[in-house]
């Protein structure tokens, strides 16, 4: 228990040590987000009869948690890679179960201070209402887990910076940027709304706004069944990876 | 006795190169062992499937009894290695260093003893010192440190005094004889022949994954009257 606990005690001082890059310029990129579009589409745009600063607000909250926990696992683990460092946990005898839950509960926690960050900073700005504090919850921690544990498979697989940085923009920013965090997929064509379905982020930050305004374009439980299953599918094919140790163990 | 380290039939390719070609080789508790040879024949390969870094294609690898791969938990308990590469975490200082290796390890408030290490290794008054400040050398004390952290009865030393300068190299042999003294089994890599022959009691002689000479240090020698184990290691290799 001890080497899980230490482990994840030292994946989060990694990031605590830096807080400043990794907790505090999260903050202000979402700050700077809300200021742009919110003074340009406030007075214009309203959505599920809120308006659109207090829309906007759960859902910046929600993509940074997410690209944060994302980039936790997988910058922990490319930078050790290229360092040489994996070694110092390569060779103690932690079972690759416990590797696995310290990565994601440090991806996690990072996630929620970040998206903790976002919200202070703009709860200033516009009316927020929490009508389920549950659904916050539930879906922050299972989607931060879900990209902890994406970044843990970049992080295997990448050998190069570019590599993760390649999944990064062309994988993770799209998945998250066109999920609904900046507009309601309602207002999209039916062919985009069909294909807005298939992007599990869009359930994340669709549940996750529910808990503020109690009004989603899926039900709840719905979006987290969904939630559920790609995190349990994601952590299979991660827990699979460590077990078979491509590409940490020759 | 149970042997500190069994390996058996040991066999690992890495693409078309044969980097272990069936290395069997037992190295009893107590031992200061060498294992010598050129670059590239397989020293390092064979330390890390000891270490559970590379996974053997075929054979069995055991440290204490324990096989690397079934019971990976307690063989990893029972063995420290220091890699051969400079490695190190860049966000921590030396102690945080040494107390998250003695986590990993299932070992808490182990202050006491990372202290002693690290006044042997003449770190103390680098202890709150981060990694990336320290000089070469100094890495290479930790590195030491850190395979040590956990009391591990058998230590292997990849190279552990490349690059480093005398003084260092004295203080370090002092060290890990002391630990030989008091029952640590420990393997040895260095292309430092003398190192090797004052050392160690045992030596195997490697080329191309295979073992080319195993023996005491005293019959290798007597098998080349009159020669250093540099000659001894020069004519096995032109085998």
């Amino acid at each position: 228990m001890t080497g899980f606990w230490t482990l994840f005690y030292k994946e989060f001082l990694r990031f605590w040590k830096v807080a400043f890059q990794t907790v505090a310029a999260p903050v202000l990129t979402a700050l700077l987000y809300l200021l742009i579009f919110g003074h340009v589409l406030d007075d214009h745009v309203r959505v599920h009869g809120v308006q659109y600063t207090s829309f906007l607000i759960p859902g910046l909250v929600m993509m940074q948690v997410l690209q944060n926990a994302f980039a936790n696992s997988s910058s922990s683990l490319i930078q050790a890679k290229i360092t040489g460092s994996i070694v110092f946990v390569l060779l103690p005898p932690i079972p690759y179960s416990a590797f696995f839950v310290a990565y994601v509960l440090a991806a996690v926690v990072r996630g929620l201070m970040v998206g903790v960050g976002v919200l202070l900073a703009t709860v200033w700005f516009a009316e927020i209402t929490v009508v389920s504090p549950l659904w916050i919850l539930v879906f922050s921690i299972t989607g931060g887990a879900m990209f902890g544990a994406l970044g843990m498979i970049a992080g295997i697989w990448a050998e190069k910076f570019d590599q993760l940085a390649a999944f990064q923009n062309f994988l993770i920013m799209p998945l998250t940027m066109l999920s609904g965090v900046f507009y309601s997929i309602y207002t999209l064509p039916t062919f985009w709304q069909g294909v807005s379905h298939y992007n599990p982020v869009f359930y994340m930050i669709d549940g996750f706004r529910y808990g503020f305004f109690g009004v989603s374009d899926v039900p709840p439980q719905s979006s987290l069944l969904v939630v559920a299953a790609c995190f349990a599918v994601v952590s299979l094919l991660t827990l699979q990876l460590l077990k078979s140790g491509w590409k940490l163990r020759a | 006795m149970t042997p500190a380290v069994a390996i058996v039939d040991v066999v690992k390719h890495f693409g078309t190169l044969k980097a272990l070609d069936g290395v069997s080789l037992s190295i009893e508790q107590g031992e200061f062992f060498g294992l010598l040879g050129q670059n590239g024949a397989g020293k390092t390969t064979l330390i890390s499937s000891l270490a559970g870094l590379v996974r053997p294609d075929a054979g069995r690898l055991s440290v204490l009894g324990y096989d690397v791969i079934r019971d990976f938990r307690d063989a990893r308990r029972r063995l420290g290695v220091v890699p051969q590469e400079l490695v190190f975490d860049p966000f921590f200082n030396v102690r945080e260093t040494l107390q998250i290796q003695s986590g990993y390890f299932g070992i808490r408030k182990n202050d006491d003893w990372i202290d002693e290490i690290l006044h042997h290794l003449d770190l103390t008054g680098k202890a709150s010192v981060n990694m990336r400040r320290l000089s070469g050398g100094m890495k290479r004390r930790v590195l030491v440190a850190q395979a040590l952290v956990h009391k591990p009865p058998v230590i292997v030393l990849d190279e552990p005094t490349a690059g480093v300068d005398v003084e260092l190299r004295q203080g370090l042999w002092q060290f890990v004889r002391r630990l030989n003294a008091e029952g640590h089994t420990i393997i040895l890599t260095t292309h430092y022949l003398e190192e090797a022959e004052n050392l160690c009691g045992r030596i195997a002689l490697m080329k191309q994954g295979r073992i080319l000479a195993l023996d005491t240090t005293a019959n290798l020698m007597a098998a080349h009257p009159g020669g250093t184990l540099e000659d001894v290691f020069v004519r096995t290799m032109q085998q």
